[in-house]
């Protein structure tokens, strides 16, 4: 008799991979119709109405190239990177309550889970980066090295504050913790804890004007400057599902998950989702990059010592 | 022809990068392919982590020998030549040949064409900050600017395309005047294209140039001291960044430039940030003085006569110009007979990206990116 625990898991993990797929398509959709209006241009236009067909034109593209593997790069490490970047995404999501009853892993340490998986990103941008065996992506894997270590700490600390106040590291828990109504949820009753978060999540996930492991008019293409077809596919894929884990994370801590006025539900958790998507996607394409000094520079001066005021502030409000 | 030694012993340009990276540095190679070199410039760098050692250009990947190919064609004939020297600012360049030409033969053009140059190459110019505004922010990782930028050139090129016959390799200054003469109509739509573009200068300024992000990456970055910049012979809007208030059209008056009221900014401040700042000034001028030209323009020929072979005495003469980067030379000999003896074109980029060299050391790579895109160089000018 097989185990119902793992049948579940296993099914979830297969929809969570038809999610994952399905959302990348329309984001990258999406992506591209939001950079068209925000540039005074319509986006992709051609491909079926409104271009809707574009992504899977795109996607079939990328699945015809040809691949290609440096001749002096090493070919394990090389081809490694992209699977093992996407892998660990598909199981950030297994401990998410997506509705009330839709998770598929409900975990008490959900939150750690999530985490530990997060970190294992950009080991594989930096195999990446050193398995190509050039001198771009060598650049882009150590700036994503040092960028995303830095970035994890106020992250953590961020999150930390949202685990102090409901006293609990399982999603599910953490949601019903708070209410229905805005005012109820974490956002407001810890904004700085949001901030920090979400300036973190976009350095985490490599989105400008954080971008630059892969800053193009600097680095070429950073870490996969040498990747062709589906191995940039997946880095490609890979971002767009970081986008939606942290997002997802983001709606989760502090706004109340599938909390909602009316009819509380899933609905109101992919709308929450994809309002937090459409923010940083409209970033990217509105502001320049920063530098590598001033990133850094942002993260110790400003976020770790405001994230850990934040704690203090989170413990004196828990107190009360 | 040298020897591989004797070479080696002049010092070659890339002779420190024979000697091989010091310990624990990487030799890089940025261009000729590269998103931020706009075009087929080669910089070899050295760097320690992201910082820049030593850099050198390496030029010569679009030389298309222009100055050669003056001596085997008519005078008439070169003139398409020069559209294509700077592709950016191409009737600056038309106006340094035509001008030498026609100072060297004594043939002035009409009151009016001197106008209708004025008011084309102002244009031009225009178009030319535009861009380098749109690619620079590109640089620095602002993917929307261009876009707008390029909304406003595509208004410009379509007045200047009704003005000269083409949208980016101009050829419309003949000896003595220009092909094409300007109507009614479409001094009033330079006249709204002027006020919708001071609106947008307007809109550029508050949401691009006082954004804290974009000055973070522009504020103190390429600092270029007078006494430097006049050392490398810089000129155009690099020299005005670093407060020389040195401008062509100002220091060795040509055409109706005298009759026009403008300023040449300048900014004391040096850095990137400077040259920015002198650049969005310069457009403001720009459309100043079209303003105030399309009012002041009289009637009459647009082409004085010339005979069909116009004749040029023997003899030399250097012509300069303000072009979008700096003093746009031409300096030409002539032996009396039908194509130029010898020519010979300043290129403002070949001046300013030699500094680039001695800026970029020590800095960020990210910052030698910001350097390179505030000298605006355009490859096939320096090149020639």
């Amino acid at each position: 008799m097989i185990d119902p625990q793992l049948l579940r898991i296993l099914i979830a993990l297969v929809g969570i991979l038809g999610f994952v797929a399905l959302n990348a398509l329309a984001l990258v959709y999406a992506e591209r119709k939001i950079a068209g209006h925000v540039q005074r241009r319509p986006g992709p236009y051609e491909v079926g109405p409104h271009g809707i067909l574009q992504p899977l034109a795109d996607a079939l593209k990328l699945m015809g190239k040809q691949l290609t593997t440096p001749r002096d790069a090493d070919p394990v490490i090389f081809w490694l990177a992209p699977i093992l970047c996407f892998m660990p995404v598909a199981l950030c999501i297994l401990p998410i309550p997506f509705g009330p009853n839709l998770i598929a892993l409900d975990l008490n340490l959900g939150m750690v889970l999530i985490l530990a998986f997060a970190g294992l990103g950009v080991l594989s941008i930096c195999l990446a980066g050193w398995g190509s065996n050039n001198k771009w992506g060598l650049l882009g894997a150590a700036r994503a090295v040092a960028q995303n270590v830095a970035y994890e700490i106020p992250l953590l600390l961020a999150v930390l504050s949202v685990a102090f106040m409901t006293g609990s590291l399982n999603l599910a828990t953490i949601t019903e913790g708070q209410g229905t109504w805005p005012w109820q949820w974490n956002v407001l009753l810890n904004p700085l804890g949001f901030i920090i978060y979400f300036i973190c999540a976009l350095a985490e996930t490599n989105r400008a004007p954080f971008d630059l492991p892969e800053a193009e008019s600097e680095l070429t293409a950073g870490f996969h400057t040498e990747y062709s077809g589906m191995g940039f596919g997946l880095f490609f894929m890979a971002e767009y599902a970081n986008m939606i884990v942290a997002c997802s994370v983001a709606t989760v801590l502090f706004l109340g998950g599938w909390n909602g006025p009316f009819a509380p539900g899933w609905w109101w958790f992919l709308l929450k989702m994809y309002a937090l998507i459409f923010l940083i996607i409209q970033i990217r394409w509105t502001y320049p990059r920063v530098r590598f000094d001033q990133l850094l520079n942002l993260c110790w001066r400003w976020l770790v010592p405001l994230a850990l005021l934040n704690l203090v502030y989170v413990t004196i409000i828990v107190k009360l | 022809m040298f020897t591989r030694e004797q070479i080696a012993e002049r010092g070659f340009y890339t002779q420190h990068f024979e000697q091989g990276k010091q310990d624990n540095t990487l030799i890089l190679n940025m261009g000729p392919q590269h998103p931020s070199t706009h075009g087929v410039l080669r910089v070899m760098l050295e760097i320690d982590g992201e910082y820049i050692l030593r850099a050198e250009p390496v030029l010569g990947y679009i030389h298309r020998m222009h100055e050669k190919m003056a001596e085997g064609k008519t005078y008439a004939q070169f003139i398409t030549n020069m559209g294509r020297v700077d592709y950016l600012h191409a009737l600056a360049w038309n106006w340094a040949f035509v001008g030498a030409v026609e100072k060297l033969g004594d043939t002035p053009p009409t009151p009016r064409a001197e106008y209708l140059r004025v008011i084309t190459c102002e244009l031009n110019r225009i178009s030319s900050h535009l861009l380098w505004w749109g690619a620079y922010l590109l640089d620095l990782g602002a993917f929307t600017p261009i876009l707008y930028a390029f909304g406003d050139r595509e208004e410009l090129l379509d007045i200047l395309q009704d003005l000269t016959g083409s949208r980016l390799t101009y050829a419309s200054f003949t000896f003595g005047g220009v092909v094409a003469d300007m109507n009614d109509a479409l001094r009033e739509r330079i006249t709204r294209f002027i006020a919708r573009m001071r609106d947008r200068l307007h809109m550029y300024k508050s949401l691009v140039t006082d954004n804290f992000i974009l000055l973070g990456r522009v504020e103190d970055i390429g600092h270029i001291p007078m006494d430097m910049a006049v050392r490398y012979g810089a000129t155009g809007p690099v020299l005005r960044g670093s407060g020389v208030a040195y401008d062509v059209r100002r220091a060795e008056p040509y055409s109706v430039y005298p009759q026009l009221d403008f300023i040449v900014p300048t900014s004391d401040r040096t850095d990137a940030l400077g040259r920015y700042l002198v650049r969005m000034q310069e457009l403001e001028q720009s459309l100043n003085i079209i303003e105030q030209a399309v009012v002041q323009i009289p009637e009459g020929e647009i082409q004085a006569k010339m005979p069909k072979k116009p004749k040029i005495p023997a003899g030399e003469v250097y012509f300069a110009v303000e072009g979008a980067r700096g003093k746009i030379g031409c300096y030409l000999q002539s032996d009396g007979g039908g194509s130029p003896y010898r020519i010979k074109l300043r290129a403002p980029s070949f001046s300013n990206l030699s500094l680039f060299a001695e800026l970029s050391q020590g800095t960020l790579l990210a910052d030698a990116v910001s350097i390179l895109g505030s000298l605006d160089l355009v490859i096939p000018e320096i090149d020639r």
